[in-house]
């Protein structure tokens, strides 16, 4: 369809312009992890790499990096065979109890999540829970499942079904089928999932607020709290060491996914 | 079959379903039984004046990212390549960025001497530094930000399956393209519109990092009435209610909205 010029340009306009607002929070806090100056002007007046100096050299900030590492990985160890047993489950059988089953297992992405922290406080202060590992890994598996299971259904929606069924009617049971003929096809997805849950458990800070502490801080609560009272510029460079990790994980994730389908 | 699916509903039972229970036990139960927590949020004003100041925040918040979202998704959907994947890429990177690092960024962005206000007075555009931070702007700001990509996923996903030929069908009819747009396309996209402003509207309710972090302790959200409740006062009663009363709002849009979009279309878009 044609359209004269000067509406598209305008319209090209509009578009940078908000592509330029996107892009800023990521454009700005690369070169400011670069600063020599705790004052955050911009341009830094000299580069220096004094704030990631100052990170790897805290033993804080450390304890607080390895905490949410080790998060992640228990997270996801548990969170992607739960989601795609659940998953598997879901787009196997479309009866009426499985979909209100389906929203369920949605509920993490619905409820607010300060609703969930408080609540889980209460619930953890009875069982003793607070400020411990397990109570920390159990409440991120809860926030990665929707994650899994939303890549996992997509998956298995473009997988042929009677694929399985052919290796099942040879005599394989069922876990067997699975494993041998309908994992290896999907088994894409099910790592996008657990990409995605395990970048879900390093970011997630409002939960960790209220039931980690001691020595079970986790990085973003660490940072939460010191943002709260100055800006710190040691925190543009954990920013930006973050930012490059989770875009390394989407692409890996993303590049794997595309092979699936 | 449905077993499978046990350990996950267990895990969220558990976690979400009996915590959630508990407040909602404990927003009533206060050595027996009582609305008094309840008759407190809807009669003193503070409660009052956050719920109005979120739902406020909330309506711009989904305005503003309809109005900076549509044309984006709209680009997106029809871009030849590579400028799509340029598009898409630039709304994918900051929505897998780190919610508290977009915080941060815009806190640097945006305080008085930060470099908006300083690009501001370079081209004589302001004379004072202007308070865009620890205040409701700073919060408006980096809210729209970061809920940005919730309006423009699902609405690229509707657009990219309006067929095109309905467009050049409209055009060789003797349509204008202003015609066939508000005509054809701008109906067509509507699931996307629905679906996106639900999420960001039921986001915003709840959003707690970005107005603690940039609204400076005055811009008081819902969700901060929850957590100051637990954390300052220990008003364990009235934490509970606010958040009952939160979650009734969230879910009864949820529910009105998913009489016309099917719920897990419309979350299936992270």
């Amino acid at each position: 369809m044609k359209t004269s010029l000067l509406p598209r340009l305008a319209f090209g306009l509009v578009v940078g312009l908000v592509l330029i607002y996107l892009m800023l929070p990521v454009l700005i806090i690369v070169p400011m992890s670069f600063s020599s100056t705790r004052f955050l002007t911009f341009p830094p007046p000299a580069l220096s790499l004094r704030w990631y100096a100052e990170y790897f050299g805290n033993p804080n900030w450390m304890q607080g990096t390895r905490m949410s590492l080790m998060l992640g990985v228990l997270t996801v160890l548990i969170a992607t065979p739960l989601g795609t047993a659940a998953a598997y489950a879901i787009s196997n059988a479309q009866n009426r109890l499985m979909r209100s089953l389906h929203m369920v297992l949605m509920l993490p992405l619905i409820v607010p999540i300060i609703i969930v922290a408080i609540g889980i406080f209460f619930v953890y202060a009875k069982l003793d829970l607070i400020q411990t590992l397990t109570g920390l890994v159990l409440a991120n598996v809860m926030l990665g499942l929707p994650y899994v299971i939303t890549s996992v259904v997509a998956g298995l929606q473009s997988f042929d079904k009677t694929q399985e069924m052919v290796a099942r009617s040879l005599g394989m049971n069922r876990l067997r089928a699975f494993l041998t003929v309908t994992l290896p096809q999907i088994k894409a997805s099910v790592f996008a999932g657990a990409v995605f849950a395990f970048i879900s458990a390093i970011d997630e800070t409002i939960i960790a607020l209220f039931v980690s502490g001691g020595q079970y801080q986790t990085l973003t609560k660490r940072m939460f709290t010191a943002l709260r009272d100055e800006i710190d510029p040691t925190i543009a460079s954990i920013s930006t060491l973050l930012t490059v990790a989770s875009f390394l994980l989407v692409l890996l994730a993303m590049s794997g996914q595309k092979k699936d389908t | 079959m449905t077993l499978l699916a046990a350990p996950a509903v267990l895990v969220i039972v558990a976690l979400v379903v009996i915590p959630v229970g508990w407040l909602a036990a404990q927003s009533i139960y206060d050595n027996g039984f009582t609305l008094e927590h309840y008759r407190r949020i809807f009669t003193e004003e503070v409660y009052w004046r956050s719920f109005a100041l979120t739902f406020r925040i909330a309506l711009m918040v989904t305005v503003l990212t309809l109005l900076l979202g549509y044309p984006v998704a709209y680009a997106a959907a029809h871009a030849k390549r590579p400028w799509n994947v340029l598009i898409l890429a630039c709304v994918m990177l900051p929505f897998w960025t780190s919610v508290l690092v977009r915080a941060y960024a815009w806190l640097v962005l945006l305080q008085r001497t930060g470099v908006a206000n300083q690009l501001l007075e370079r081209f004589g555009l302001i004379t004072e530094p202007l308070a865009m931070v620890h205040n409701e702007l700073g919060t408006v700001i980096a809210t729209v930000h970061i809920l940005l990509p919730f309006m423009v996923l699902p609405l690229y996903s509707t657009m990219q399956k309006i067929p095109r030929e309905l467009m050049l069908a409209g055009a060789s009819l003797g349509g204008g393209p202003l015609y066939s747009f508000l005509r054809i396309f701008l109906p067509l996209s509507l699931p996307g519109v629905v679906a996106g402003l639900t999420l960001v509207f039921v986001l915003t309710l709840g959003f707690y990092i970005t107005p603690e972090l940039l609204g400076g302790g005055r811009t008081v959200m819902i969700s901060m009435v929850v957590s100051r409740n637990v954390e300052l006062y220990a008003q364990w009663g009235a934490a509970s209610a606010v958040g009952v009363v939160l979650l009734t709002c969230v879910l009864a849009i949820f529910a009105a909205v998913g009489r016309i979009i099917p719920l897990d279309k419309m979350l299936g878009q992270k």
